[in-house]
């Protein structure tokens, strides 16, 4: 059990919307260099409109590179949110009360940046209408729902929109309390519009905390669904290196590494960007970093289940994919700097409590499980591709280009823009939970110790 | 006639205790559940106020949610094949492996669309209708009661004798109305 949050009712309202309510300089400075990395994408999907995928650098037999990477890394962070927020919930976690907003966020943002590169990636955006819905009557064709370009947005569609309602139904009490702490007639009536009249009856309250427990539940299976689904896109080909039956849970539990490191590092970065040190504390941190050594090493078993399956089967094309991943230049250094920085850096520093519950070593950490983990996909898709055909005797080099960089620090930048904006905008904090928190919280006697503690119903 | 209007009355208790008081006496009065609305910026655990167990029927909606999203599903999926059969070496035009994907996931949104009415439906969202005062979001416990004309006074001597910081109607603060205590 986590120390409780000691802040009466209206201290806790203004620091929770104190950055919602205020303007400073840092966020437009912060907004602006960021907007202008989203201008440079755009033009250079102009260009790659204009010119054909060739712009970016693809061609035979490397069609896949860091779009597609993107794709998967950020559909992998995407994950944690709804994890966190879902497992959480369901078991009643009280240290879950400052993270799951947060983290359900962070969910919303990452899976908008990830659907923008299979758009872009097909080259004609327009057309992906074609695939996925049903609606061409005049030339009779149809989607075909064989292939995971059907699958694949059906399960984002899916994982979008749940999760966009399960935050607005959890953001309707503070809705409601940005209403009646707006500062100006404008604001209060866009927050009185959206919070839909909610004043915090018995019934309504009631409502909230089922309606937390029933979404948690159905949406976790649409969480599992998502990244294997995306795994599919992998595994239901017979490319070597990609044709195996482990990829769903060995992506999902990827995701779940990658994302719940995300959230960390969101955290802390909150903390001091909004003023929030009162409520996110050491004691989150630490939670959440002994999460993570479980979630890393299961996800180290299942990377080493992959490699080993692939020896086992002495299928020569699969050992020749797993001896250029491994084994030759320059994949060897990227294999070696992607288990470093995903697993043996940090999971050994975690174990130390005093690691754990320094912020500064859980942001350098959690950062390097990200470099990792956008790497390991690096390596699963391209050295795949890069093998020699049989038969045609074709194969070739991939290097990313200038336009690839781009797009990749773009899509870091859309993500911080669009969490940058809801906090502006929303309450990132669910305060109607951690308030209470703080009414359930009591401190009790154990022997001659005394012990925080807390009710539940 | 005036005495069958329903009119509704707002007090509002800096401590939860007073609040159940409020409510209590209100019992007292004959007032029931149905009469009173206890409004608060967080939420209590039930019967913190001495109210009764809230009926609801959220867990309906997902199912019912997930059988509309399964039947919604089936609808496009087949009707997708069938509309443009594609003959793969005697495999049947509907696979059914294939289509697993995109009634699991009409099933879940389903589920999710529905519980969201429910909890609007059942939330009684949207509602612009009641007393409420700004003061709950600093705290403050606010007591609801909506009833007959007629029975407003003993309403009224019931929020009272629980001292409330102030007591509300829709034409104002009646704490500090000439002739009310």
């Amino acid at each position: 059990m986590q120390e409780p949050v000691v802040a009466d009712t209206k201290t806790s309202n203004r620091e929770l919307l104190d950055f919602v309510f205020a303007w400073p300089a840092w966020f437009f400075a912060v907004g602006g260099a960021l907007n202008g990395l989203l201008v440079a994408a755009f033009v250079v999907v102009i260009l790659m409109l204009m010119f054909g995928l060739q712009f970016l650098g693809y061609s035979h037999p490397v069609y896949w590179g860091f779009l597609i990477v993107n794709f998967v890394f950020w559909i992998g962070v995407s994950h944690a949110g709804i994890m966190v927020s879902a497992i959480l919930r369901l078991t009643q976690a009280e240290w879950r009360r400052p993270v799951t907003r947060a983290a359900e966020v962070l969910t919303i943002f990452s899976l908008l940046t990830a659907v923008q590169f299979p758009l872009i990636h097909s080259g004609r955006p327009w057309r992906t209408m074609y695939w996925t819905f049903p609606y061409d009557w005049n030339r009779g064709a149809w989607p075909n729902p064989r292939s995971p370009l059907v699958w694949d947005p059906s399960a984002i569609f899916t994982y979008l929109t749940s999760t966009i309602l399960f935050v607005y139904v959890a953001l309707l009490p503070d809705l409601a309390l940005a209403r009646d702490r707006a500062p100006n007639p404008v604001s209060r009536a866009i927050y009185g519009v959206l919070a839909m009249g909610f004043r915090g009856t018995t019934r309504q309250w009631r409502i909230q905390t089922v309606a937390g427990l029933l979404l948690s539940a159905i949406i976790l299976p649409i969480f599992v669904s998502v990244h294997s689904i995306v795994s599919w896109d992998f595994a239901v080909t017979s490319v070597p290196g990609w044709h195996n039956t482990i990829f769903a849970p060995y992506f999902v539990i990827g995701a779940v590494h990658s994302g719940v490191s995300a959230v960390v590092t969101v955290m802390i970065v909150m903390r001091y960007a909004f003023g929030l040190k009162r409520f996110i504390t050491r004691d989150h941190i630490d939670s959440l970093a002994r999460l993570l050594i479980v979630v890393a090493t299961v996800w180290l078993f299942f990377f080493l289940l992959d490699f080993f399956f692939g020896l086992y089967g002495t299928e020569p094309a699969e050992v020749d994919t797993w001896q250029r991943r491994l084994v030759e230049p320059p994949w060897v250094v990227i294999a070696i700097t992607f288990i470093i920085c995903a697993y043996i850096i940090p999971v050994p520093m975690w174990m130390f409590r005093a690691i754990r519950r320094n912020f500064f070593w859980m942001f350098v950490t959690t950062i390097l499980v990200n470099v990792g983990m956008w790497l390991e996909r690096y390596m699963v898709v391209v050295p795949a591709l890069e093998r020699k055909s049989g038969l045609t005797f074709t194969y070739g080099d991939y290097a990313p280009s200038l336009s690839e960089f781009i797009l990749v620090a773009a899509s870091f930048a859309l993500v911080i823009l669009g969490f940058l904006t809801f906090s502006k905008l929303l309450p990132i904090m669910p305060a109607a939970d951690i308030k209470e928190g703080q009414i359930l919280a009591d401190r009790i006697r154990v022997g001659r110790a005394n012990v925080p503690a807390a009710m539940r119903e | 006639m005036q005495s069958q209007a329903k009119r509704e009355l707002l007090a509002l208790y800096e401590e939860p205790d007073q609040a159940a008081d409020a409510v209590e006496r209100l019992h007292s009065a004959g007032f029931d559940d149905n009469d009173i609305e206890i409004l608060s910026s967080t939420p209590y655990p039930e019967g913190a106020f001495g109210e009764g167990h809230t009926k609801h029927r959220l867990f309906a909606f997902p199912f019912a949610g997930a059988a509309c999203g399964m039947a919604v599903g089936i609808a496009w999926i087949v009707g997708a094949q069938v509309s443009l059969p594609i003959i793969t070496g005697g495999k049947p035009i509907v696979a059914v492996p294939a289509i697993i994907q995109i009634l699991y996931e009409g099933t879940l949104l389903g589920a999710v669309l529905f519980t969201v009415l429910g909890v609007l439906f059942e939330s009684r969202l949207p509602d612009g209708v009641g007393l409420y005062d700004d003061r709950i979001s600093e705290g403050y416990i606010g007591i609801s009661v909506m009833a007959r004309e007629r029975r407003m006074p003993d309403a009224q001597i019931a929020l009272e004798e629980a001292s409330p910081i102030d007591l509300l109607s829709k034409e104002g603060s009646l704490m500090h109305a000439p002739g009310t205590t």
